[in-house]
């Protein structure tokens, strides 16, 4: 009893960390475009502005939940919460420090790689029950975008399964910790794999330059045109926990998670985790939007094929390897 | 009895479950109603026109190769994760065996590319 009592707090505390970074998160790209933009980004709420997330929350709190006449009425209410489900559970497996995770799975790279495949389900289902066109067009292409990605993303990840030998993300990073980082040696696997991992992980997350679901200058909104108040904002804090824990999690499969000099702990893996998400928010505010069709044609063409070369080529390594 | 993995995993689940769901109610109890209603304010939102017909008809689903191509490798993924955890003790020989399975994929992902599979008219 007292090993579920303890996931239970570990739970409740890795929840709400993830909301929390999330907030700052969302504080941290609106100061970060601001800057590239010659802007200064929100000042007024708390010093340097840094309380603009929390007024914001309060303020879609109280907001008016509008549900279209002709809206399916309880797809168009579940939808919402099943995105921040679906991008908050796969916090679950993130090894956090040596020895602890939130639930330490044997199975959790494919915990991962499953409920990312689900996350595309709310986004489709507020696509389609909504009723809306704008929405229902940012809902298939959001399907066309994810299943797609959802390949290299899944041939990219197994470059650190087949190198170590496990599934379990704790026993990945324990791996790296007391060898090498994946991205370090052999770098030419892991260098072009994390690499891969990035493209996918921004695809997966609808991050420019593939933001084509809710490209707002073409589809208002994509699929979130008909939501106001709190189920927006669950969409939006699903769209940045998910990318937040995608971050972490491609620090623990190729950065070595929380290992690193002067004393292995979570502060490498937040530090770790930041750089990655600096780097969605760097790409974000500088690059254009990819076509519909552009976006398909580069994974199958390019990133699927890189994918299984990578991956023979880890096979390759480990079979006849001069590394244990 | 399932094993303290899954239920710690099922725990961490029911959690984000509760997080989100409380802050629908708490946005359900917190909201504000208006309290006149207006005719167009529940209607479809396209901009400002009036929005013809519904949208729950037939579209052309061009997306579907895509989704061809994903059961695909999605077939292939299943048997790669398990090869993937034992390549180190299958060694050369399971390294051969996968290697001819995942290159008659190739050769149809190749045939399907030359085929113009992901070329949209």
């Amino acid at each position: 009893m007292n090993v579920h009592v303890r996931s239970l707090v570990l739970a409740v505390v890795v929840v709400s960390t993830v909301l929390a970074l999330t907030t700052f998160a969302i504080w941290f790209e609106r100061k970060f475009a601001g800057r590239m933009q010659s802007r200064l980004g929100p000042t007024r709420v708390g010093p340097v502005g840094l309380l603009q997330p929390v007024a914001d929350a309060f303020k879609l709190m109280q907001k008016e939940s509008i549900r279209p006449a002709n809206a399916d009425w309880a797809l168009f209410n579940l939808a919402p919460l099943l995105a921040a489900v679906c991008a908050l559970g796969a916090a679950a497996v993130v090894p956090l420090a040596p020895g602890l995770a939130a639930a330490d799975v044997d199975l959790g790279v494919l915990f991962v790689l499953a409920i990312g495949a689900v996350t595309v389900l709310p986004v489709f289902i507020a696509g389609w029950s909504s009723n809306n066109k704008f929405a229902l067009l940012g809902g298939m292409r959001a399907i066309a975008q994810s299943i797609s990605y959802e390949v290299p993303l899944l041939l990219a990840a197994l470059v650190p399964i087949i190198l170590s030998g496990s599934m379990n993300l704790s026993e990945i990073v324990r791996q790296q910790a007391e060898g090498h980082w994946i991205a370090v040696w052999p770098f030419f696997l892991g260098i072009p794999a994390f690499a891969i991992f990035l493209l996918a992980m921004l695809a997966e997350s609808n991050r420019i330059p593939f933001d084509i679901p809710e490209a707002e200058s073409e589809l208002v909104a994509g699929v979130t045109t008909e939501y106001t108040g709190m189920k927006f904002a669950l969409f939006y804090l699903a769209e940045y926990a998910h990318t937040l824990i995608a971050s972490a999690l491609g620090a623990a499969l190729f950065l070595g998670g929380w290992d690193g000099p002067f004393g292995p702990g979570l502060h490498w893996l937040l530090l770790k985790t930041f750089v990655l998400f600096g780097s969605v928010y760097w790409v974000r505010w500088t690059l254009l939007r990819f076509r519909s069709d552009q976006l398909l044609r580069i994974c199958w063409t390019w990133l699927v094929p890189a994918g299984v070369v990578l991956v023979m080529g880890a096979g390759a390594w480990v079979a006849w390897g001069p590394l244990p | 009895m399932p094993s303290d993995q899954a239920v710690s995993l099922a725990i961490f689940l029911a959690v984000t479950v509760v997080t989100a769901a409380g802050m629908l109610v708490a946005a359900r109890l917190l909201g504000v109603r208006a309290r006149k209603e207006h005719r167009l304010k529940d209607t479809t939102y396209e901009c400002g026109e009036t929005a013809t017909g519904v949208t729950w008809v037939r579209f052309h689903a061009r997306y579907y190769v895509v989704a061809l191509f994903f059961v695909l490798f999605d077939v292939e993924a299943v048997f790669l994760l398990p090869w993937a955890l034992g390549a180190r003790d299958a060694g050369p020989a399971g390294f051969f065996a996968i290697t001819g399975f995942v290159g008659v994929l190739m050769v149809g992902w190749l045939w399907a590319l030359r085929k113009g599979a992901l070329r949209w008219q």
